[in-house]
């Protein structure tokens, strides 16, 4: 029997959502090819996490040991590896997340097991996998084939770039796996979380927000955009480039690494529309990207495009707006 | 303290009109303007300044052609020590799991305290060399690193995670880490530095010289090959708004008024 295997990504007692997405497309995937669809819990007291996965998978292979209260590259290396040489899965599924991207190029390297990643997409073909990744950030996609023969292979999938389909529930079991860790000392532990500074302005609650990114070249030049954002009466936000060149603060910056925002209107000013960035405003109501480049993949994510220069365009639609809302 | 930095020279396709060339497999560079990978230059940033405040060497090394000098040479002009490429016929294709064999190939025989790398590279944005790196040379890693703490014989390093959130691990040295944008303010290359630095020697190595068979590198020591490239579809697609620039901002006008409220 063919098996999927999905790693479960969760941080402080929560699921990330792309767990489910992963559980979506791999149970696609397994019906396609009669197989069958696993989800690996590792953790420690998660069994509730175990219960509300297994509607979605035809079991939960669960791993608990205090070791593994908190993620570690090194003790998800050891207890997967025996997992997978265990169970030889066809297919293992991975988040290309900060912590997907962290352990997947080394698992795989360890068990030598061929590894694509952050696939947008995802076919079975012929005994292996058709995949589909972007490059030059976002501007082209490629159709990738593996070029090792499996039987087995290894994907990290983009968080985001997969629907949570509504599927009627599998009656997944729970099997529980005896976590082979020691106390043998880790070359790398885990010591604290920390949370981000909170910024003087909460970019979350703005109903107008006008973000902007490398596209405005100069420190100087962004109070011309923050000039736009009071005559309309929105929020100045930004990509992380703009936070990178300490041009404005971390709380202001839109992205998975920033803050999630779903304004009523989101204006992106020579930003190019990266996925991290989008992962972080794609919910807002209306979208306006301003971008010189024609082919910038923001205006995929848009409703309302503008291509144009934004040191030409933005001092006049400034002028307009103040000038009609008299 | 002895550091080894991975540079990637890669194309500006951020501000480019790129085009898909005759074999389809790729785009045509021919035009593009190239620069050091932007992750990298905060990688050979922070190699520099451990260095200043603790000592040692950093080494750069590059697996590509020979326009890589270029991005090893501004490495060298910002205070690395020594840098080699490695370049080979028998490289070409490689994906990320073969590029980190090279790399890791090259770097096995010389004595580190630390690796660094970029978190990922701009062009084929695999994010997966370092880490594949340090599993190749039985080093500890850490991703996706934003500010470093060196204490005796460790490191103390935060990872960065999602939503604002922080990790922060400690790993025993030696140890590779990759770096993310923001740790530090890459410092200015001028003409002149560059030009200090234009006669050093930049040594290139090749697959035998790394006791590399090849079918362990390029195309054939790679995991995974690009069949075809196209430009993605666009969904919907945005509605654009053309006209003469007081047109467009009376439309923009029109937007914010009935989406977003602004009377
Ligand atoms: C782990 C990880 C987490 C990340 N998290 C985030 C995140 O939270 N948020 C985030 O934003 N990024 C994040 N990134 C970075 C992301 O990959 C991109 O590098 C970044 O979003 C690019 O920002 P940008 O669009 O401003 O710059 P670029 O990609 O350089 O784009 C600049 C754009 O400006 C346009 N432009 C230039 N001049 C003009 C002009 N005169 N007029 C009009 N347009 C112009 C160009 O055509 C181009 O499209 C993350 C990356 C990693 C690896
Ligand atoms: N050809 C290369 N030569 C040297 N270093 C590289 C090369 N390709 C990738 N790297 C390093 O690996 C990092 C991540 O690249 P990638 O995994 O391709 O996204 C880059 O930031 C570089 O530090």
């Amino acid at each position: 029997m063919k098996e999927i295997i999905v790693v479960a990504e969760h941080r402080r007692g929560e699921l990330r959502d792309v767990t489910w997405e992963m559980l979506s497309r791999g149970r696609e995937l397994s019906e396609g090819f009669g197989g069958e669809l696993s989800v690996a819990l590792l953790g420690k007291d998660v069994k509730n996490l175990a219960e509300t996965l297994k509607p979605r998978a035809n079991r939960v292979l669960l791993i608990e040991d205090n070791r593994l209260e908190f993620y570690n590259s090194e003790t998800y290396e050891k207890v997967l590896t025996q997992l997978i040489t265990e169970r030889k899965p066809t297919l293992t599924m991975i988040g290309h997340t900060a912590t997907g991207m962290d352990f997947a190029p080394s698992l795989a390297a360890h068990l030598k097991i061929p590894l694509a990643t952050d696939c947008i997409g995802i076919e079975a073909k012929d005994d292996t996998f058709a995949l589909t990744r972007q490059i030059y950030g976002g501007k082209i996609n490629a159709a990738v084939s593996f070029l090792k023969k499996g039987p087995q292979y290894m994907v990290t999938l983009r968080a985001g770039a997969f629907p949570v389909m509504e599927k009627e529930p599998l009656s997944g079991e729970i099997v529980s796996i005896p976590s082979l860790l020691t106390d043998e000392g880790l070359a790398r532990r885990f010591l604290e979380y920390m949370e981000a500074a909170a910024g003087e302005v909460d970019i979350t609650q703005a109903d107008i927000l006008i973000a902007i990114g490398r596209g405005i070249k100069d420190a100087e030049n962004i109070p011309l955009v923050k000039e736009l954002a009071d005559s309309m009466g929105g929020v100045l936000a930004c990509s992380r480039p703009v936070v990178d060149k300490k041009w404005l603060p971390k709380s202001s910056q839109v992205g998975t690494s920033g803050k999630t925002v779903k304004p009523k209107i989101y204006v992106a000013i020579g930003i190019s529309g990266a996925f991290q960035h989008v992962a972080g405003m794609k919910g807002a109501g209306t979208i306006i990207a301003i971008n010189k480049d024609p082919k910038a993949p923001i205006f995929g994510v848009a409703q309302y495009g503008i291509v144009a220069d934004l040191f030409k365009i933005v001092p006049v639609i400034k002028e307009k707006i103040k000038q009609l809302r008299k | 303290m002895n550091i080894i930095v991975c540079i990637k020279r890669v194309p500006d396709t951020a501000d480019a009109d790129i085009f898909i060339d005759k074999s389809g497999k790729d785009i045509d560079k021919s035009g593009l303007a190239f620069d050091l990978n932007e992750w990298d230059s905060y990688a050979i940033e922070e190699a520099i300044q451990l260095k200043e405040k603790l000592g040692g060497t950093v080494t750069v090394l590059s697996a590509g052609g020979e326009d890589s000098n270029e991005s090893l040479r501004k490495c060298l002009a910002m205070g690395a020590d020594d840098a080699f490429r490695l370049t080979d016929p028998a490289f070409t294709g490689a994906d990320g799991f073969a590029t980190a064999r090279i790399l890791a190939e090259a770097i096995r025989k010389r004595p580190f305290d630390l690796i660094l790398t970029g978190t990922q590279a701009e062009d084929d944005g695999y994010g997966q060399v370092g880490v594949v790196m340090a599993e190749m040379l039985g080093v500890p890693h850490v991703s996706i690193v934003n500010r470093i703490e060196v204490q005796e014989k460790k490191i103390k390093a935060h990872r960065e995670l999602e939503g604002g959130l922080e990790e922060v691990v400690e790993v025993d040295l030696p140890a590779l880490l990759t770096i993310q944008t923001g740790i530090n303010e890459p410092r200015y290359v001028s003409i002149m530095g560059i030009r200090k630095v234009a006669k050093k020697e930049i040594k290139a190595f090749g697959a035998s010289d790394l006791n590399l068979k090849p079918e362990e590198v390029g195309l054939s020591g790679s995991d995974i090959q690009l069949d075809k490239v196209f430009l993605p579809s666009v969904g919907e697609g945005a509605e654009m708004i053309e006209g003469k620039p007081e047109e467009i901002a009376q439309k923009v006008f029109d937007i914010l008024r009935d989406k977003g409220g602004v009377a």
